[in-house]
C-alpha cells in the first residue's frame, strides 16, 4: 500500500537486479533466524536437557560434605523405574486421569451445547450469551481459582448459605472426595468459552443452503443439528479435545492457588506439582526431569494415538 | 497437522446486529435454547459478579454478611491495596503488562517473519523447518520450564525480567498462524511487483506484505497476550524477587499469607478484581478478532 510511494527510481533497478537474486536465496533464512535460534534456545535445548539429566543423578561419596563429595554419574533408566513405581506419582496420575474424565467430556459437551445454542435462529439473547460465557477465558488460571475458592468456602459461599437455610447439611468441597470436583469445576469454567468460539466459528462457516434444503425435506432443527451440523464439526472438536487433554495433564495453577484455601491438596496432587516440588523444595533435580520427559512422553502418545484413531475411523474413507 | 486457525475477522460478530430485523420478523423463539444460554451466562458471570461485590466490603463483612450484599468500602480497600508494600501491586501490574505487552509484540514480530518466510519462498530444509516447528506446538509448555530454569541459572539471567520473557517469544502455533496468514492474504503477484520495482526482501515484507496480514497477526498478538497475562508457572519457577512478579505469581502468594493473615483476603479480593479489569477490556473492544477457526486450519495444512 505504502510501496508505491517509495518505489525506487529505475537507475536503482537494474543495478539491484543480481543483489535481488541472491537476496531472494537467503531472504527465507534470514527471516526465519529469530524463530529457529528461540526455538533452538527455548524449546530443544532444554528438552535436550532435561533428557540428559534423567539419565543422570548425584552420587555421594563420604558423608557427603565438601566440594567433589559429589558428583554427577550415568545411571541409565534408574530416574524411570524410580518415577513409575513412586506411589505418589502414580497416585497423582491416576487423580489426572480421573480428573480428565470429568473436565473434558464436560467442557467439550457444554461447548458443543452451547455453540448449537448460539447458531439456532430460535434462541434469543445470543450476543450477551456469547460475550458472557466467553469472558472467563480472559480470566487467568490462578485468578479463576481464588474467585471459585472463596465461593467454596462455607462462610462465604452462597450454595452453603442456601444449603444452610434449607437445613441441609452438604459437606464441603474441599473435603478429600470432593475437591477434585472443585478443581474440575475451575477449569470447566476457564475452558468452555474458549471451545465454544471454536466450535461456533466452524458452525458459522457451513453454508445455509445445505440447511434450507434439509428443512424443505421436513428436518426438525434437532435432526439437522444431530445430521448436518455435528459431524460437519466434528474435525473441530476433535482438536479441541486434544488441546483440552495436554492441558489437563499439566493442570497446575489451579491447585497450587487453591493449596492454601484447603488441606485436602497436597503438594503432589498432580504430576506437574509433584515435578516442582522434587526440583525445587527437594532439590532432586534428576527425578524431576525424569518425571517431566514421562509426562511429555505421554502426552506425545495420546495426542498422536488419538488423532490417529480418529482418524483412522472418521477420515479413513476420504483418502 | 490441523491446529487453530483464525478466520477472516468479518462474518459472525459484525453481522450480528444486522441480523436483529430479520430475527424478529420469522422464526419463533425458543424458550429452551434461550434458557440454555442465558444459564450458562450466568454460570460464567458468577464468579465475576461476586468479585465485584465482594470488593466492596471489609475484612469483616466478607464473612459476615450475605455474598451478594454489597456494601461500601470499595475505595477503602483500593487504598490499602495501594498502600500494601508502597503499592507493590501496581508494580505487578506494570510487570505483566510489560511480560505480556512486550512478549507478545516480539512474538508477533517473529512469527510474522517466519510465516512469510515459509509460505513465501522455496528453500532447502523448508518442510524440516517447518515440522520441527509445528512439533513444538505439542510440546507440552510447562514442562520446558524446569530445564529452562536451569539452563538460565547457568548463565545467571534466573530472576531477571528476561527470564520470563524471552522464553514466551517463540510461539509455534503463531508461527502457524502467520504462515497460514501469509499464504492466504499476500499475492504472489505483489511479491514480484515489488521485486520488479527494485525492492529488496526486507522492504517487500515490511511495506507490501506486512499491512496484508495485519488482521491475522492481530490476532497471533491477542492469543500470545492472553498466553503470557495468563502464564503463572514460568514466572513461578523463574521469579525469586517479588518486585519482578507478574500479577498472577503475586496474588497467588498474597492468598498463600492469607492463611495465615485473614486480614489480607479484602485484598487479594480488590486484587483479583482490578487484575481482570484491563483484560476484559481488551476482549470487549477487539471481540472482532476472536474468531477461532479449527478447521480451516486442517483443510489448507
Amino acid at each position: 500500500m505504502t510501496a508505491t510511494q517509495d518505489a525506487p527510481t529505475t537507475t536503482a533497478t537494474s543495478r539491484r537486479t543480481t543483489a535481488g537474486r541472491d537476496g531472494r536465496r537467503t531472504a527465507p533464512y534470514f527471516f526465519l533466524a529469530p524463530a529457529i535460534v528461540l526455538f533452538v534456545v527455548f524449546l530443544a535445548l532444554p528438552i535436550a536437557y532435561a533428557v540428559y539429566l534423567s539419565f543422570r543423578t548425584e552420587q555421594v561419596s563420604g558423608l557427603g560434605l565438601g566440594s567433589g563429595a559429589r558428583t554427577q554419574v550415568w545411571t541409565g533408566f534408574t530416574n524411570y523405574a524410580q518415577a513409575l513405581t513412586d506411589p505418589e506419582f502414580l497416585a497423582s496420575v491416576g487423580r489426572v486421569a480421573l480428573y480428565g474424565v470429568i473436565v473434558v467430556p464436560t467442557m467439550l459437551g457444554l461447548a458443543l451445547i452451547f455453540a448449537l445454542m448460539l447458531d439456532s435462529r430460535r434462541s434469543r439473547a445470543r450476543g450477551f450469551s456469547r460475550i458472557s460465557i466467553f469472558l472467563p477465558y480472559a480470566v487467568p488460571a490462578v485468578i479463576s481459582s481464588l474467585l471459585w475458592g472463596f465461593l467454596y468456602l462455607p462462610d462465604v459461599s452462597p450454595f452453603y448459605y442456601v444449603f444452610d437455610r434449607l437445613g441441609w447439611d452438604v459437606p464441603s468441597l474441599f473435603s478429600s472426595n470432593l475437591v477434585i470436583f472443585a478443581v474440575a469445576n475451575i477449569a470447566v469454567w476457564g475452558g468452555v468459552g474458549f471451545n465454544m468460539v471454536v466450535i461456533y466459528t466452524s458452525l458459522k462457516a457451513i453454508p445455509t443452503e445445505l440447511y434450507e434444503a434439509a428443512r424443505l425435506d421436513g428436518c426438525s432443527e434437532t435432526r439437522i443439528a444431530w445430521r448436518i451440523k455435528i459431524p460437519i464439526v466434528t474435525p473441530s472438536i476433535i482438536m479441541t479435545f486434544v488441546f483440552s487433554m495436554i492441558a489437563t495433564l499439566q493442570v497446575f495453577a489451579e491447585p497450587t492457588t487453591l493449596k492454601p484455601l484447603s488441606n485436602t491438596i497436597s503438594s503432589t496432587w498432580t504430576p506437574l506439582m509433584k515435578v516442582y516440588r522434587d526440583a525445587f523444595i527437594r532439590g532432586d533435580l534428576y527425578s524431576a526431569a525424569a518425571t517431566s520427559v514421562i509426562i511429555a512422553v505421554a502426552t506425545f502418545a495420546l495426542s498422536f494415538g488419538f488423532l490417529h484413531l480418529v482418524q483412522s475411523r472418521a477420515f479413513g474413507q476420504e483418502k | 497437522m490441523s491446529i487453530l486457525a483464525p478466520a477472516p475477522p468479518s462474518a459472525a460478530t459484525a453481522s450480528a446486529p444486522r441480523t436483529l430485523p430479520r430475527r424478529r420478523g420469522g422464526e419463533p423463539a425458543s424458550v429452551l435454547a434461550t434458557l440454555v444460554l442465558l444459564l450458562g451466562a450466568a454460570y460464567c458471570l458468577l464468579p465475576v459478579l461476586w468479585v465485584v461485590v465482594a470488593s466492596t466490603k471489609s475484612g469483616g463483612e466478607l464473612f459476615s454478611t450475605f455474598t451478594f450484599a454489597p456494601s461500601t468500602h470499595l475505595l477503602e480497600n483500593v487504598s490499602d491495596l495501594n498502600a500494601y508494600r508502597d503499592g507493590l501491586f501496581w508494580r505487578w501490574m506494570a510487570n505483566t503488562a510489560l511480560y505480556a505487552g512486550v512478549g507478545a509484540l516480539l512474538s508477533t514480530v517473529v512469527s510474522a517473519m517466519a510465516g512469510f518466510g515459509l509460505a513465501k519462498y522455496r528453500f532447502g530444509g523448508k518442510k524440516a523447518i517447518f515440522n520441527m516447528l509445528l512439533a513444538g506446538v505439542l510440546v507440552p509448555g510447562v514442562v520446558l520450564a524446569i530445564p529452562q530454569y536451569l539452563l538460565l541459572a547457568q548463565i545467571g539471567m534466573t530472576n531477571t525480567y528476561w527470564a520470563v520473557l524471552l522464553p514466551q517469544i517463540i510461539s509455534p502455533y503463531g508461527i502457524y498462524l502467520a504462515r497460514i496468514y501469509a499464504a492466504a492474504s499476500v499475492p504472489d503477484e505483489i511479491v514480484e511487483a515489488g521485486r520488479t520495482d527494485g525492492a529488496g526482501e526486507g522492504r517487500i515484507f515490511r511495506t507490501l506484505a506486512l499491512p496484508m496480514m495485519l488482521p491475522g497477526l492481530v490476532t497471533v498478538f491477542l492469543f500470545q497476550f492472553v498466553a503470557i497475562w495468563n502464564n503463572f508457572m514460568l514466572p513461578y519457577i523463574m521469579l525469586g524477587d517479588d518486585k519482578l512478579y507478574p500479577l498472577t505469581v503475586g496474588l497467588s502468594g498474597l492468598l498463600n499469607q492469607g492463611a495465615s493473615q485473614p486480614a489480607l483476603y479484602t485484598l487479594v479480593i480488590t486484587g483479583a478484581l482490578l487484575s481482570i479489569i484491563p483484560l476484559i477490556a481488551l476482549f470487549l473492544t477487539l471481540q472482532r478478532y476472536w474468531q477461532v477457526d479449527l478447521a480451516a486450519g486442517a483443510v489448507k495444512a
